[in-house]
């Protein structure tokens, strides 16, 4: 049973690492491949790292392994987001099919000041 | 129990190979730092399935320093891109 968990968990989480692999290579701007390698990354390793608990099941072990996925669930989302937020200050492309940019013209990259809008009258602030 | 651990090195493998692919591909910056991120994940895992493979529980503790530098290289990046400005890369 243990076995079976533990080949289960190292599988499903090498498929998920080679689903954000393949985003990374296919996906066509930096927003999207972030999409593909932040979530299926991050649920991959910490599924490989939780196979190593099942597998020995000792208490020492159990505990490093669950401190690998904690800090994994913890610091994948705030690195995608300030690496994303550094990338659209940098001026990387997005994708021409893209369909909407919330932030377009309310970014100035000299004074780096990020400007609101007004609801009622649209105009910006 | 061996059959599992080699079919996931392999896949392991695989999934590095592409990801090399766009770490030397670019084209700018912050792809590289998305995909040399994503290659520090891959050796965490790289190196849970090498716990398994050798029975060593020792070898975790390496993960847990390995994902700790790998955020701590994230943060690192973005402010050196956000303080660079606009570049030619």
């Amino acid at each position: 049973m243990t076995e079976f968990l533990t080949g289960f968990l190292l599988i499903s989480g090498a498929l998920l690492m080679l689903i954000a692999a393949l985003g990374a290579v296919r996906m066509p701007d930096l927003p999207t491949r972030m999409h593909a390698t932040t979530k299926a990354g991050a649920l991959g390793g910490g599924l490989m790292v939780l196979a190593v608990a099942v597998y020995f099941a000792e208490a020492a072990v159990t505990a490093r392994a669950l401190a690998v996925v904690v800090f994994i669930i913890l610091t994948a989302p705030v690195a995608a987001h300030i690496i994303g937020r550094a990338g659209y200050f940098v001026g990387v492309p997005l994708w021409e099919g893209t369909i909407r940019d919330d932030l377009k013209d309310r970014y100035d990259p000299d004074s780096h000041i990020l400007h609101s809008r007004d609801r009622d009258t649209g105009k910006d602030e | 129990m061996d059959i599992v651990i080699r079919i996931t090195f392999v896949i392991l493998s695989i999934a590095m190979v592409l990801t090399f692919l766009r770490l030397a591909k670019g084209p700018t910056l912050p792809d590289r730092v998305v995909a040399l991120e994503l290659l520090a994940s891959l050796t965490v895992g790289f190196i849970a399935v090498h716990t398994i493979f050798t029975g060593e529980p020792h070898f975790i503790d390496v993960a847990v320093v390995l994902a700790l530098t790998a955020f701590l290289a994230a943060i690192g990046f973005a402010r050196y891109l956000e303080r660079g400005g606009k570049r030619d890369d």
